[in-house]
């Protein structure tokens, strides 16, 4: 319970060049711990998904480093880089991010099909059991809902079994109720598999889902909570703002 | 990964469908040549393989005259006493002497040539009752009704031509002859087929023997060719072989093998230009339609970058995203190359049709679908496609995963610099051999300035982009002011994807230009051809087969006695090996020739002897001879040594060579005369004694008094009717430019579907939305019109120029027709445009902005 399944080390991204660079990541140091949800929250700017597209491969960092169980992620070229993603790494995206000319089905396997890997059933039973779509599977992503289109997107990010899923604002799009089911999915994907999940949001209610918090603003690794609550995440957050605002 | 490949075939089908259509056109093209010239091959084989017996005797031929033979018609026979000894030979079962001659025509009932200058018309005799079969053992002729002619006045037709003449047995047909008399009239006793099938159009005519000795003959007991049947169970080189020991000096036996392959090599090689002809469009087509598909996988590319950024971000390589996108190509490939196919088939159809009313008929022989069509049709089509597809798969596999999170996704444009360096790298190369065409001594300039057109025209398709810029900014102005807002938008959506704008009009600058290039070449031809004859045409008249056969020298003496007529002067075209050169000659009256024409002699002087010729200065320089040197003249009966008398300066008036009238006997030729120049007495109206000249030529349609002006019409009538039938092929590579244009503006209206609905939604008419996606249209259209007009007229005066020696001595630029192109151009895009922009305007405002 206690490994750590990712570690960023001294994390700097900057854009631009000159008196128009943007430092989105000035340093970041975090450890994400196996077997948790982590949230990760910060105001508009701060870096949050900066810091999750490093983490997850997705995006290179300007120094520092990110490692993945043991792997450093500097060392890989893009073919390697394209493997970690692919056997080690799962995403669930704010738009759903869903192929729109394969079903349900189609799209939870690709991942799978892209890496010319044959489903492992019966965890495949276990996933779409638990994300409650067993009757939608042969449905097209404009025949469902946002919240079903969601969750189909988290039953993706698990059937490869990846040793981490990032979770960028996976309920942004959503109403509260379809947000709350794929929350509480989620949760239980940490509890029942022990899945390591790394989520960004800026919703308070959606942080409660998670064991831990890590704030985060311009740039910086500012504060840490954890068994937050909607209500302790909320004073946290207020009380950075007015920190930032003086 | 395949499913995903499958899905989004399906999902685009129609969008790959308009490409594939570049792939359909270019591969209809390809096919239909192949099956159309595989057709004509097999009828040719079958006339070929149906008409030869065991073996034949017939004057010596060396190899190579093939095409010399239409032309001189051999004067040479073989005694009829050899039908007899030969038949005297154990080997042999039946002998047949036959009689043949090419050069007469049918009249038909309302007075014209049948066949004109399509296939020929070949004269027969009727032989003998029990004929030669052919090598297979098979009649070569199937009497079909009537009787066989045995009497003088009586001849028969092949069944087709009597129907096409519009005559019956019984009826009196009308025969222009290239003997005496100029028009046979003679009673139509039979009709015939051809077992071997269809003729191919070519006309047959059956005399009774006497009267075909008297006619091709001059009345002498021989023939042209003896056929033999051998003996059961000997081979035809057995049998030729003893018949060799029995003929006289200067002929020789022929197995049918022998004389068959022989007229396939022939056929072979006219049909190899026909080919190449009708390839090189289908590879226009085909380039041009590499434009459409690069243009269109780049846009699908584009459009679906966010799941492709998906795929990469779930695990996908650059290799995996690339290959699906090929395989897509692939798909398209092999589709568009079954639905060409297709089409091709009915393409060969219908040059079949077209063919045939030009006379080569081809209604005997079915359709040949050979598997080396299929094969080539499926590699091409799925090949192109594939590399068109190349280089957007390539971009496609770029796409950065992160783009997958991004909400407005812009596709990694790898920057021009590379693209702008190749284009310069084509253009210096280009520049460079087309200069070096024009003004080095280099060998072979044509080729060189070939190759220079081509660099200029990859580097112009290349460097669009960049050369676009200054065209779209101009209508960027003039849209705004004319048309406001709307105007702004369009010009600014045409500007805002170089590449893709410049690649559309690409494909529309290749069609135009090569379309520019030859009206200019066809204005310059026909410039130079005026000013040619402006210049040389010295003789008040010519007189003149329409066919460009030979006629008969009584011509030249019944105008002689024409009253007015100062003087006559007969030519004849010859062919021959000149020190192994084909070489295509004027034997002239040395003396008549010079009261009519002067010919300007750069170095020695007229031919006066019998032994001597004279040569045009570029034939004097390709094959390196000079006045004073001997030659060798190879004909097909006889070489001849002679000596070179003088060189003169290329002129339309004599062919490459001059030679005294003499020779064409002492060569084996028969003389007839190509062309009688004629001048009249000062004091005498040419009216009047132009209608004495067609009353003295007889009424044999076939020979035509020209004078100055009628003279260059039917010169130029022969250069506008081969420039008319290149420009309906190049019409072709304008329809997959006009299809890429649709194409393009489709795919750019699903792209701004987001935009386009805020347009809408801040109160953009319908009209005027359609209006915008019209000009831009249209800013495409015209900017490939002027690209290509711009580049067309560079290649056309370069090649003017480079053919100036040739005798392409005036350079003409038709500038009216260029300007109807631009306009056309203009039309052809707002054509384009209606079914874009109607999709465009029925867009729902609110689905539009909400997108996804």
């Amino acid at each position: 319970m206690t490994t750590v399944a990712a570690r960023a080390t001294d994390l700097v991204k900057t854009y631009g060049k000159g008196h128009a660079q943007v430092r989105a990541l000035d340093g970041v140091s975090i450890d994400i711990l196996g077997g948790e949800f982590t949230a990760v929250m910060g105001p508009s700017g701060s870096g949050k998904s900066t810091l999750m597209h490093c983490m997850a491969a997705l995006d290179v960092p300007s120094s520092g480093r990110v490692t993945i169980g043991d792997t450093d992620l500097s060392e890989l070229d893009d073919k390697a880089l394209t493997i970690m993603r692919r056997e080690k790494l799962g995403f669930v995206f704010q738009a759903f991010n869903l192929v729109p000319t394969l079903t349900a089905e189609e799209n939870i396997l690709l991942p799978l099909s892209i890496a010319g890997r044959k489903p492992d059933r019966e965890w495949y039973d276990r996933v779409i059991d638990a994300v409650g779509l067993a009757d939608r599977l042969t449905h097209r992503p404009n025949e469902m809902s946002g919240g079903q289109q969601q969750r189909v997107a988290c039953a993706r990010a698990l059937v490869s079994r990846p040793e981490i899923v990032f979770a960028d604002e996976p309920t942004g799009n959503l109403d509260s109720t379809s947000g709350a089911e794929v929350l509480s999915f989620l949760r239980r994907s940490v509890d029942e598999f022990c899945q390591t999940i790394v989520m960004v949001t800026h919703d308070p209610v959606a942080a409660s889902h998670t064991d831990r918090v890590v704030f985060l603003a311009d740039g910086r690794v500012v504060s840490e909570l954890r068994e937050p609550t909607a209500e302790t995440v909320l004073e946290r957050m207020s009380s950075i703002q007015r920190r930032m605002g003086a | 990964m395949r499913i995903v490949t499958w899905r989004n075939l399906v999902a685009r089908k129609v969008r790959l469908l308009l490409s594939a259509f570049a792939i359909v056109l270019g591969i209809a093209f390809l096919s239909g040549s192949l099956v159309f010239t595989d057709t004509i091959g097999r009828s040719f084989d079958r006339i070929a393989y149906g008409t030869v017996t065991d073996v034949a005797v017939r004057p010596a031929t060396e190899d190579g005259d093939a095409i010399a033979m239409g032309i001189n018609r051999d004067a040479r026979s073989i005694p009829a006493e050899y039908v007899d000894r030969i038949a005297e030979l154990p080997e042999v079962d039946k002998v047949e002497g036959v009689v043949n001659s090419t050069g007469l025509f049918v009249i038909k009932r309302d007075n014209r040539l049948l066949g004109g200058t399509g296939a020929p018309t070949i004269a027969y005799n009727a032989g003998s009752d029990d004929p030669v079969p052919n090598a297979a053992g098979e009649q070569i002729i199937d009497w079909k009704a009537g009787e066989v002619p045995r009497e003088e006045g009586e001849i028969a037709l092949d069944a087709r031509s009597a129907d096409l003449a519009g005559y019956a047995v019984g009826d009196t047909v009308r025969l222009a002859m290239p003997s005496d008399p100029p028009v046979l009239e003679a009673r139509l006793v039979g009709t015939f087929e051809f077992s071997a099938g269809g003729l191919a159009g070519a006309t047959l005519v059956v005399f009774d023997d006497a009267s075909a000795q008297r006619y091709f003959l001059d009345g002498e007991d021989a023939f042209n060719v003896i056929q033999i049947d051998g003996v059961e169970g000997l081979s035809q080189r057995e049998v030729a072989d003893a018949v060799a020991e029995v003929i006289p000096e200067g002929t020789e036996a022929v197995t049918g093998d022998e004389v068959a392959q022989e007229s396939k090599d022939l056929f072979d090689q006219l049909l190899g230009f026909l080919n190449t002809f009708l390839l090189v469009f289908a590879a226009i087509a085909l380039v041009v339609g590499t434009f459409l598909i690069v243009n269109t996988f780049s846009i699908l590319v584009a459009q679906r970058s966010r799941e492709l950024a998906l795929l990469r971000a779930l695990g996908a390589s650059r290799r995996q995203i690339g290959r699906s996108v090929l395989i897509e190509a692939c798909v398209v490939g092999l589709v568009g190359s079954t639905v060409g196919l297709g089409l091709g088939f009915g393409l060969a159809l219908l040059l079949k049709v077209l063919f045939s009313n030009v006379g080569l008929d081809l209604s005997g022989t079915a359709l040949v679908f050979q598997p080396r069509t299929v094969v080539v049709s499926y590699v091409v089509g799925v090949l192109v496609t594939m590399l068109a597809a190349w280089v957007p798969a390539r971009r496609a596999g770029r796409v950065p995963p992160i783009a997958a999170m991004r909400d407005e996704v812009a596709m990694p444009e790898s920057s021009l610099r590379w693209r702008l360096a190749l284009a310069l790298l084509f253009g210096l190369a280009g520049a460079g051999a087309m200069a070096a065409g024009l003004w080095l001594d280099v060998p072979r300039p044509v080729i060189w300035v070939g190759l220079g057109i081509f660099g200029v025209l990859m580097a112009v398709a290349l460097g669009s982009p960049l050369i676009a810029a200054p065209v779209l900014a101009v209508f960027g102005v003039l849209y705004r002011a004319v048309f406001g807002a709307v105007g702004l938008l369009a010009a600014q959506n045409a500007r805002r994807n170089p590449r893709r704008t410049a690649a559309t009009a690409s494909a529309l600058m290749i069609g135009l230009a090569l379309v520019t290039t030859m009206s200019i070449l066809g204005a310059s031809i026909n410039k130079s051809i005026d000013a040619g004859v402006d210049r040389e045409f010295s003789a008040d008249f010519l007189i003149q087969n329409v066919s460009n056969q030979p006629f008969s020298p009584k011509i030249a003496e019944a105008v002689a006695e024409v009253p007015g007529v100062a003087q006559t002067s007969p030519s004849q075209l010859l062919v021959f090996d000149l020190d192994g050169a084909q070489t295509f000659a004027s034997a002239i009256e040395v003396d008549s020739f010079q009261e009519i024409f002067t010919l300007d002699y750069v170095a020695g002087e007229s031919p006066s002897g019998d032994d001597e010729i004279a040569v045009s200065e570029s034939t004097s320089e390709r094959l390196g001879v000079g006045a004073g040197d001997r030659v060798e003249l190879g004909f097909p009966g006889a070489d001849l040594d002679v000596t070179v008398s003088g060189v003169y300066a290329d002129s339309n008036v004599v062919g490459q060579a001059v030679v005294p009238m003499s020779m064409v006997p002492r060569a084996g030729i028969k003389r007839g005369d190509t062309t009688l120049a004629v001048n009249v007495e000062p004091d005498r109206g040419t009216r009047t004694v132009r209608a004495a000249l067609e009353r003295a030529v007889g009424d044999n349609p076939t020979i035509v008094v020209q004078d100055k002006q009628a003279f260059a019409e039917a010169q130029r009538a022969q250069v506008d009717t081969l420039l008319y039938l290149i420009y309906a092929l190049l019409g072709l590579a304008i329809v997959i430019a006009v299809l890429g244009i649709v194409n393009t503006l489709a795919l750019s209206v699903i792209e701004r579907t987001r935009e386009i609905g805020l347009l809408r939604a801040v109160g953009l008419t319908r009209p005027q939305l359609r209006r915008m996606v019209r000009l831009e249209s249209v800013a495409i259209a015209v900017l490939g019109a002027v690209l290509g007009i711009g580049a067309g007229l560079l290649f056309g005066v370069t090649l003017q120029r480079s053919f100036a020696d040739d005798g392409l001595t005036d350079l003409a630029v038709p500038a009216a027709s260029l300007a109807i192109f631009v306009v056309l151009a203009a039309v052809v895009g707002v054509l384009a445009a209606v079914l874009p922009a109607r999709r465009a305007a029925r867009l729902d405002v609110l689905e539009a902005i909400a997108g996804e």
